[in-house]
């Protein structure tokens, strides 16, 4: 379970947020929302731990984070591709998969990434790949690593209909199975229920 | 461990796929030292007296040559913060970059340094000598280069600020890299030389990555 | 905030002693700044006027080095300077860091200026001393060459934080990089120290003066004295100059300002 309580932001001089609060069981899954600018982003980066907050306690499972179990469970999706432009859909899955220290052989890599509707495209580079299918690439992550909370950051950007419709079944899955998610995005998301937090 | 080797293998894959970048630090590490016996004249003996320390300087202004990207790439395309979020331990990760590093710019100036020796009419001894130092001194400087790649992540004008935060903390392991080849020619014992570089080289290893990972983390804010 | 804005005219130098954590905040850190500062400055000028008195008029001329000695008495006490405030620097940026209280990285970035100061001081003053000594402007003494790359280390962390945008983000950089030179700077001078008995340098020892007569012993240390006291004027006036900049949207500084 995630609980977030007054939490806060500023970006140089400007407070961004103050006093955000929310709390996730299991199944459920949160709607950031707000304007360009808002701080969404920002949010997002504190909720995982890669900048500090100003103010307030973010714990998963009872547990202050960052915490080794909590980066354990976490996949955190943000807006940079995050995948090698060099290396093959292939390759930048069982690579970072490598990183996390999880063991993940070809034959599970390359059904994650036929599920991702990248069939036939595994061997070639990333480089030739158009930003949708990068962005595919990265996604295929979500089956391969194990983890209870998803934290997706404009994870619907760059997607085509079909990927956008694909990307809410894999959350809808995610949820009935127990896992949680927090989600930013301006427009409507294909996934059904959720809290909303509108900054 | 294996999220350590991991990465070693990853960059080393990656620059394999991208060999001039890896090129580049060797071809000036080779013109940068016969650039000197044409500036300063073919005379044998000031040659095998300035050898050491211009292969050394050279050396050191390689690997500088490489640093800023140490982290550069990864940190444009977001592996960084994913590296960050991993459970894996980032200094474990950050290790291993370390290590690629070394693998890929400072081992093969060491492999070269003896038949770029031979340039300045060093004998065999004395070339065994420069290369067991390069082979000391270059982690060394691949680990203390990290700390400053790290601090300039993503700074303006990164790479000029690098040299200035890098190269002062370079100078020991110039003094007693170049300083044990000198001692060598002139028929002293090396082993005082050797075994200083040795410890700076377990006292960085130990050190180094701690406060690159650090630096990292406050990069990625 | 509002609160903390009442207590500012009103607290006490006993208060601040029981409250002394309070002054990490650079609200109450401003006013008692302000207020130490004038006596900083008149001791630094106390006691760098005897000190000048004393080492100009009343020492001695020295028997081997004539009139020319007399720089050492700017020149070792900015040696010293130079090298004790990188290790508080690096002190108060490691301790910024440690708990993250924003007024010791501010002192961090206050003292880098004086301590290149001081090092580029002794760096000039022990030219000016070479040149009728040695013969020449420069020579690779131990203790110059140290001096001179711990002048680039400052050189090195001023510019790492005026390349950095974001001041928190400064901070911590400048700080991770003060820490990695505090541990390099033995390792450094020693190194540098090896190098030089290796090549047999100059035999002549910058500060070692044949006899030193007690008036010389004086001079030196009331000049070491002002030097302390005009490093922490300087570095408390710079400091307050930061916080003003760095608080400059909150409005106890509004208020200070008018």
């Amino acid at each position: 379970m995630l609980k977030v309580s007054g939490l806060a932001c500023s970006r140089g001089e400007r407070r961004l947020f103050a006093d955000v609060g929310f709390t996730l069981g299991t199944g459920e899954w949160l709607h950031v929302q707000g304007a360009n600018g808002a701080g969404k982003t920002s949010l997002m980066r504190l909720l995982v731990g890669l900048s500090p907050a100003d103010a307030g306690d973010i714990r998963w499972r009872g547990e202050p984070t960052p915490s080794v179990e909590f980066r354990r469970d976490l996949i955190y999706l943000g807006h940079h591709a995050a995948v090698k432009e060099d290396l093959t859909p292939l390759e930048n899955l069982r690579l970072s998969a490598a990183l996390d220290g999880i063991g993940l052989d070809e034959r599970a890599a390359l059904a994650a990434l036929i599920r991702l509707g990248l069939r036939g495209r595994e061997d070639l580079p990333v480089r030739v790949l158009s930003a949708g299918q990068k962005r595919r690439v990265l996604l295929a992550r979500l089956l391969t690593r194990p983890a209870a909370l998803w934290v997706l950051d404009e994870a619907f950007n760059a997607l085509d209909v079909g990927a956008v419709k694909l990307l809410g079944e894999l959350i809808a899955e995610h949820l009935a199975a127990g896992g949680m998610a927090v989600l930013t995005s301006h427009q409507p998301l294909p996934v059904p229920g959720g809290k909303a937090l509108v900054l | 461990m294996n999220a350590l080797l991991a990465t070693v293998r990853r960059d080393i894959l990656l620059a394999l796929r991208r060999k001039s970048e890896v090129l580049t630090a060797v071809f000036f590490f080779v013109i940068v030292t016969s650039l000197f016996p044409l500036g300063i004249g073919p005379e044998p003996l000031l040659l095998k007296k300035i050898a050491p320390g211009i292969l050394w300087v050279a050396a050191l202004l390689a690997t500088l040559l490489g640093l800023p990207r140490l982290f550069a790439a990864d940190h444009v395309d977001g592996t960084l913060e994913q590296m960050a979020l991993s459970p894996s331990p980032l200094g474990l990760l950050v290790a291993g970059k370390i290590l690629a590093h070394w693998l890929l710019c400072g081992l093969p100036l060491v492999l070269l340094a003896p038949v770029l020796g031979l340039q300045f009419d060093l004998d065999a001894s004395a070339l065994g000598i420069l290369t067991l130092a390069l082979l000391l001194g270059t982690p060394l400087l691949s680990l203390i280069g990290a700390i400053g790649a790290a601090l300039t992540l993503g700074v303006r004008g990164g790479g000029v600020l690098l040299a200035l935060l890098v190269l002062p903390l370079y100078i020991p392991a110039l003094i007693f890299g170049a300083g044990a080849v000198e001692a060598h020619i002139a028929g002293l014992d090396v082993g005082g030389h050797l075994s200083l570089l040795a410890a700076m080289l377990v006292l960085a290893a130990f050190f180094a990555p701690w406060a690159t990972t650090a630096a990292l983390r406050v990069a990625l804010e | 905030m509002g609160n903390h804005g009442r207590f500012e005219g009103c607290i006490g130098v006993r208060q601040s002693i029981i409250h002394w954590f309070r002054f990490a905040s650079p609200q109450s850190f401003y006013p008692l700044a302000g207020r130490m500062i004038p006596w900083f400055w008149a001791a630094a000028a106390i006691s760098g006027i005897a000190g000048l008195w004393i080492s100009f008029f009343v020492a001695p001329t020295d028997a081997q080095q004539g009139e020319g000695y007399r720089i050492i008495f700017v020149h070792v006490p900015a040696s010293w300077m130079s090298m004790f405030i990188y290790l508080v620097m690096a002190f108060w940026a490691g301790l910024g860091l440690a708990l993250n209280t924003r007024v010791s990285a501010m002192m961090a970035q206050a003292l880098a200026p004086t301590g290149a100061l001081m090092a580029a001081l002794s760096l000039l003053t022990g030219a000016f001393w070479g040149k009728p000594m040695w013969g020449a402007w420069w020579v690779w003494d131990a203790r110059l060459t140290s001096e001179l790359i711990l002048f680039f280390l400052y050189l090195g962390f001023m510019a790492l934080q005026a390349a950095i945008d974001d001041p928190r983000r400064a901070d911590k950089a400048g700080a991770i990089l003060a820490l990695v030179g505090v541990v390099n700077i033995p390792i450094i001078y020693f190194s540098v120290k090896w190098w030089n008995t290796l090549h047999q340098g100059s035999t002549i020892n910058l500060t070692k003066a044949p006899s030193m007569a007690q008036t010389m012993l004086w001079g030196m240390l009331l000049m070491a004295f002002a030097f302390w006291m005009y490093s922490i004027a300087v570095a408390l006036t710079r400091v307050r100059a930061i916080i003003l900049e760095r608080e400059r949207h909150t409005e106890w500084v509004k208020h200070a300002v008018e």
